[in-house]
């Protein structure tokens, strides 16, 4: 097969580009190499339990059935499109788990995006717009969620709180009596020591190498404060 | 929608090969004291006072009561900071002592389930990392966040069941001059509060037999690898997890019953960020409203991060649609320590939460304007410079 059936959006109007049939079974064969893929998928029964439990199915054109389903059919084409479609809309809650037959769509679907992420797929791109400063936090200090984050115009719809909260924040922090939790720009305090470690875990593994396709910016910046910091310490990579 | 034509599926249904079955190992402790016999790994054990309690499948599980290391949560110490400070002030009361680490990260799951900028390997050796700095202070781990808490025993499975994997860790954790390092036990908070449970309705000093409660179990917590989640044959039949609803039964609460437990609060990972149009209307909706008509409680209580965070502040704007909302959200640790005699400002932070708690407070018999009064006189202290923080000796 070198066309996808018509049964299947044409990339114009799906917005995203199209692909050789050769370069979508790339693809899909990067994905059942993950040590998971076999863990993850047991075949499916259509019986679609998980539909019925996923939160995203009740709010998007999503179905954690059909991912499994083309998965284990190996249908190249409609998981090329899931990856470029569907796959970041899971919440990656897992109620799919109640699975019957012992799938884990949601997991299916954590290792589609890694392959998303690790070939520059333009829905990987267009989900982690806007996410930058949430991966550039978690992976320079080791915490994900700040206090400082916590401004009345990035969360208008939360309420009036978080504008109290914004204007009393170093107060409110240092009332706080546990000793580690006085900081603003972190969840907590993190060690030196611990974010050395941290850093070298990002770049031994390559996980920072997986930012490159899809920010570069935010990757070259990363890599400098990793890079700066291991030098102070008199690391070499 | 694409619907996928009969003959299409006809041709596509082809033997299905099924791979090597790996899943819900039996028994994760035994898999680990086994390869710790073989020297692939160490596993840090578990010491001192225990409780058993039972799980999903009938293993025993071991819960230590002190000397526990407190895997802290992003979410909860970032804006949720009253849920930390009142699992500490509980161990506190109780008597249990604790180490809360400077030498922990994040697990790192919340980006890793939302962008999936990381990997297998990355995020079994950032867990592994956290252990091995638990395993050199003598401390046991006690996990705070439901999303750490089962992506680590997605870790855990992972690990015992690909050996390439643990070769690929111990060889970074080698570099770090740390071992490849596991609990005995993977013990969530709530988990101990619910083991905990007699000895913290011992010291309780307020009655909450009027206050009428939901729980929303965490996802994370019993559906992502559940085998070892907390289930009581004296809780829903034994066909629900125990942990939240057990605590809240021994309070005196009036625990009560709605259709839509099962659903996810919404949190989504990316959602609750970029795309909150779905979080809000899956919490309010599916959860908040249903509670409301079904139940109507006082406060919805929850153990993880994400769904005291989604199902406290999706309410604010469906409030304006004049939905049928407007209900405290809080952990059962905060609950716990109210019902403990804990102060809601000083210790429970509650005016870090946006959802009205005031109501359920004065139905606690708190006077929450005296009590506000009293946090702005320790903000004082602070505010004259008196102290730079204040701390346990001035919320006690």
């Amino acid at each position: 097969m070198t066309e996808a059936p018509s049964y299947y959006k044409s990339p114009t109007v799906a917005g995203y580009p199209d692909v050789s049939y050769e370069e979508k079974a790339r693809l899909f064969d990067e994905v059942k190499s993950d040590i998971r893929f076999s863990d993850y998928l047991y075949g499916c029964y259509e019986c679609g339990i998980c539909v019925a439990a996923c939160p995203s199915a009740r709010f998007y054109d999503f179905s954690p059935r059909r991912v499994a389903q083309a998965a284990a059919r190996e249908d190249v084409e409609l998981v090329y499109q899931q990856m470029q479609e569907d796959i970041w809309e899971c919440s990656q809650c897992f109620s799919c788990l109640r699975c019957p037959r012992g799938n884990n769509p949601g997991g299916i679907i954590t290792i589609m995006r890694e392959v998303a992420i690790n070939n520059g797929l333009a829905s990987a791109k267009e989900a982690l717009e806007g996410y930058s400063r949430i991966i550039y936090k978690i992976m320079s200090t080791g915490t994900q969620v700040s206090p400082d984050m916590l401004q009345p115009d990035a969360f208008p719809d939360w309420g009036p709180e978080t504008g109290d909260v914004s204007n009393n924040l170093d107060l409110w922090r240092r009332a706080l009596p546990s000793e580690t939790l006085h900081t603003t720009s972190t969840g907590w305090d993190v060690s030196d020591k611990t974010l050395v470690e941290l850093y070298l875990i990002w770049l031994h593994t390559g996980a920072l190498d997986m930012i490159a396709d899809v920010d570069t910016s935010l990757h070259s910046i990363l890599q400098d404060v990793m890079e700066e910091r291991l030098e102070e310490e008199g690391i070499e990579l | 929608m694409t619907t996928i034509p009969v003959e299409a599926l006809l041709r596509k249904k082809e033997r299905f090969e099924r791979g090597e079955d790996h899943r819900a190992l039996e028994d994760p402790t035994a898999e680990l004291l086994r390869l710790e016999e073989q020297g692939e790994l160490v596993v840090q054990k578990i010491q001192g006072d225990v409780v058993t309690v039972p799980t999903k499948y009938g293993r025993e599980k071991r819960i230590q009561k002190g000397h526990l290391w407190h895997h802290k949560s992003c979410g909860q110490c970032g804006h949720i900071p009253g849920y930390s400070t009142s699992i500490f002030w509980v161990m506190r009361k109780l008597g249990y002592d604790y180490h809360d680490p400077r030498d922990q990260t994040s697990c790192t799951a919340w980006n890793y389930y939302a962008s999936a900028t990381s990997n297998v390997a990355a995020q079994a050796a950032v867990a592994v990392r956290n252990f091995a700095a638990a395993q050199e202070t003598g401390y046991f781990p006690l996990v705070h966040c439901g999303t750490s808490y089962g992506h680590y025993k997605e870790v855990r499975e992972e690990l015992l069941t690909h050996p390439e994997l643990r070769t690929e860790v111990r060889e970074i954790m080698g570099k770090l001059g740390k071992d490849l390092v596991f609990p005995e036990e993977l013990v969530h908070y709530s988990e101990w509060f619910y083991a905990m449970r007699d000895e913290i309705a011992a010291l309780q000093t307020r009655d909450l037999s009027g206050v009428r409660v939901t729980v929303h179990p965490a996802c994370h917590y019993y559906k992502l690898v559940e085998g070892d989640a907390i289930y009581d044959p004296d809780v829903y039949g034994g066909q629900r997890t125990a942990v939240v609803t057990g605590l809240a039964e021994r309070l005196g609460a009036d625990v009560r019953e709605y259709s839509t437990w099962f659903d996810c609060c919404g949190f989504g990972f990316r959602h609750i960020l970029v795309q909150r149009d779905f979080t809000r209307s899956f919490a309010t909706m599916r959860k908040i409203e249903v509670m409301k008509e079904e139940a109507d409680p006082d406060v919805v209580l929850t153990h993880d991060t994400g769904c005291v965070t989604t199902l406290d502040k999706s309410q604010f704007a469906a409030k304006a649609h004049e939905r049928n909302v407007g209900v405290a959200v809080m952990s059962e640790a905060q609950f716990a320590a109210l019902a403990m005699g804990a102060h809601p400002y000083k210790v429970c932070q509650l005016h870090w939460h946006s959802a009205d708690y005031r109501p359920l407070l004065e139905k606690m018999g708190i006077d929450w304007e005296q009590a506000w009064a009293e946090f702005q006189e320790g903000l004082k202290k602070l505010e004259k410079g008196d102290k730079r923080y204040l701390d346990w000796d001035d919320v006690d």
